[in-house]
């Protein structure tokens, strides 16, 4: 397990004080439903990547190739808006 | 001219007065505030300065005064050197964001017009409204006149700006009794002023930085116990900071500013403990004892928060009987605020004496000598006797 700083070593106040380390957070396990992508009905639209209040839509060369499982916490968000169906919302344990 | 040499000027003001001239020689970058009832004169006469052109400062008007509260904060959080001011239930609806200041280290400095909190509706003076918040994380000083309105003011600025502190302080002084009271006060010139408390050195700066940071994210069980050990560390250094800039002001001012102040309570047998204007009515008394041949005296606190642990129970430590006397109730506690804190310094002073305590003047009730001197005698009572009837009293409610 990561050893945690004591007070004497961290930020006065609670700054953070590198900028973009939310990435160091993993909020992928605050999922209950896991978004999974049908490729076939996808017409990499990206509306899915538009809406995602977690930047968790891997896109590469313009094309929709599936989540950040790392990050997503299955909102549903990218399920609901995208306009072919393409995404599905799976319970965890039952995937 | 003080005795130190600086050219000061002798003017009758009110407390308000006496505070406003205080941020103006200060000239502090951002004053936000809300600017109708319960704020006080204090604000207006600002206000003129920064209608008349003779600060620099941004003076913003705000629609509550928990957003002047919030936007001190951004503020100060921005680099600015930030000050405000306000009264009773204003000062009750800034609660929230007095802990977000201090746990975010800023150091605003605020002046305080000790007003009761509704209800019942009530526009006189009590200490309701600043005791409340004795666990906010600011320093807290009690002016006894308008001249200490205007020091302490500035020596809270220089200490709450110390690196080694970087919390928000308040000086608080009684609503109509000090704030609307016309006294004559001492003003530094303003170039004195100036250099007392310096340029302003921000810990961080949002605008300034060139390094970007986040400020008051989510803090959950994993590091704001750390932040908050932090903070703690913040006012064990507040003394010392104070104590400092204090020893600076002197210098320029020739009056002396220490946590608490004692008057005749050497060779006492009874002590009154007091906040604020009345100290003063106490202090008389004290005389009119003393001429009568009883041992009386006086301590006044200045600072009750830090608490000054050690120095009251060096100052209280030989008497038969003190007696606090504090123009707040804290309902379902063991006594009013002060009441506790001195008892509670008293606990390992060998032969500690016997405590009782007054609660007074709420809602503005007058406070004269006749009373002070009614509880003066039931603590000779208790020193002689060594028996307390009754902990806890209410001088002058019918
Ligand atoms: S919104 Fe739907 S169709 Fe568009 S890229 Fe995303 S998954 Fe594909
Ligand atoms: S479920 Fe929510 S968080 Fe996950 S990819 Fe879709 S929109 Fe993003």
């Amino acid at each position: 397990m990561e050893k945690k700083k004591g007070w004497k070593e961290i930020p006065l106040g609670g700054l953070i004080t590198e900028a973009g380390n939310a990435a160091e957070y993993e909020t992928g396990s605050w999922r209950t439903f896991k978004p999974v992508l049908d490729q076939e009905a996808c017409n990499n639209c990206l509306i899915c990547w538009i809406f995602c209040p977690d930047t968790s839509i891997v896109v590469e060369d313009e094309e929709m190739v599936g989540f950040d499982y790392v990050h997503c916490k299955g909102c549903g968000i990218c399920a609901a808006e995208c306009p072919k169906k393409a995404i599905e919302m799976v319970l965890e344990q039952e995937e | 001219m003080a005795k130190t040499g600086v050219k000061t000027v002798k003017v009758p003001l009110a407390g308000n007065d006496a505070a406003a001239h205080a941020m103006k020689q200060v000239n502090p970058d951002v004053v936000a505030a809300y600017p109708i009832t319960p704020q006080t004169e204090l604000m207006q006469a600002f206000a003129q300065f920064v209608a008349d052109g003779e600060v620099d400062t941004e003076l913003i008007t705000t629609e509550s005064e928990h957003s002047a509260m919030s936007a001190c904060v951004g503020a100060a959080a921005a680099g600015a050197r930030t000050m405000t001011a306000t009264s009773a239930n204003g000062f009750a609806l800034m609660w929230e964001v007095l802990y977000i200041a201090a746990s975010l280290r800023l150091p605003i400095t605020m002046a305080v017009v000790n007003r009761a909190l509704s209800g019942p509706i009530n526009i006189h003076c009590d200490h309701s409204d600043s005791m409340g918040a004795r666990d906010a994380g600011w320093m807290q000083m009690y002016a006894e006149n308008p001249q200490e309105a205007y020091d302490l003011w500035l020596i809270a600025i220089k200490a709450a700006e110390n690196h080694d502190v970087l919390l928000p302080a308040m000086v608080m002084y009684d609503g109509f009794i000090i704030s609307h009271t016309m006294e004559v006060v001492e003003i530094l010139p303003d170039e004195a002023v100036k250099e007392y408390v310096g340029p302003y050195k921000p810990a961080y700066a949002m605008l300034l930085d060139e390094k970007p940071f986040t400020v008051g994210p989510l803090d959950f069980h994993d590091y704001y116990f750390e932040h908050k050990r932090q903070e703690i560390e913040g006012t064990e250094h507040a003394p010392a900071a104070l104590a400092e800039a204090a020893a600076e002001y002197a210098k320029i001012s020739g009056r002396h500013y220490g946590p608490l102040e004692s008057y005749r309570a050497d060779d006492a047998d009874v002590v009154m403990v007091a906040l604020g204007s009345t100290a003063g009515t106490a202090r008389y008394v004290v005389d009119v004892l003393r001429e009568q041949g009883k041992a009386a005296g006086l301590m006044k606190l200045r600072t009750f928060r830090p608490f000054p642990n050690a120095e009251v129970a060096g100052a209280l430590g030989n008497a038969k009987c003190v007696v606090v006397c504090d123009r707040v109730a804290s309902f379902g506690a063991f006594g009013s605020p002060t009441f506790m804190e001195v008892r509670s310094a008293l606990y390992e002073v060998p032969e500690r004496p016997l405590v009782i305590n007054y609660v007074y003047g709420l809602g503005g009730r007058d406070t004269g000598p006749d009373l002070l001197e009614q509880a003066f005698a039931e603590g000779f009572r208790v020193a002689e006797t060594g028996e307390i009837k009754q902990h806890v009293g209410y001088l002058g409610v019918r």
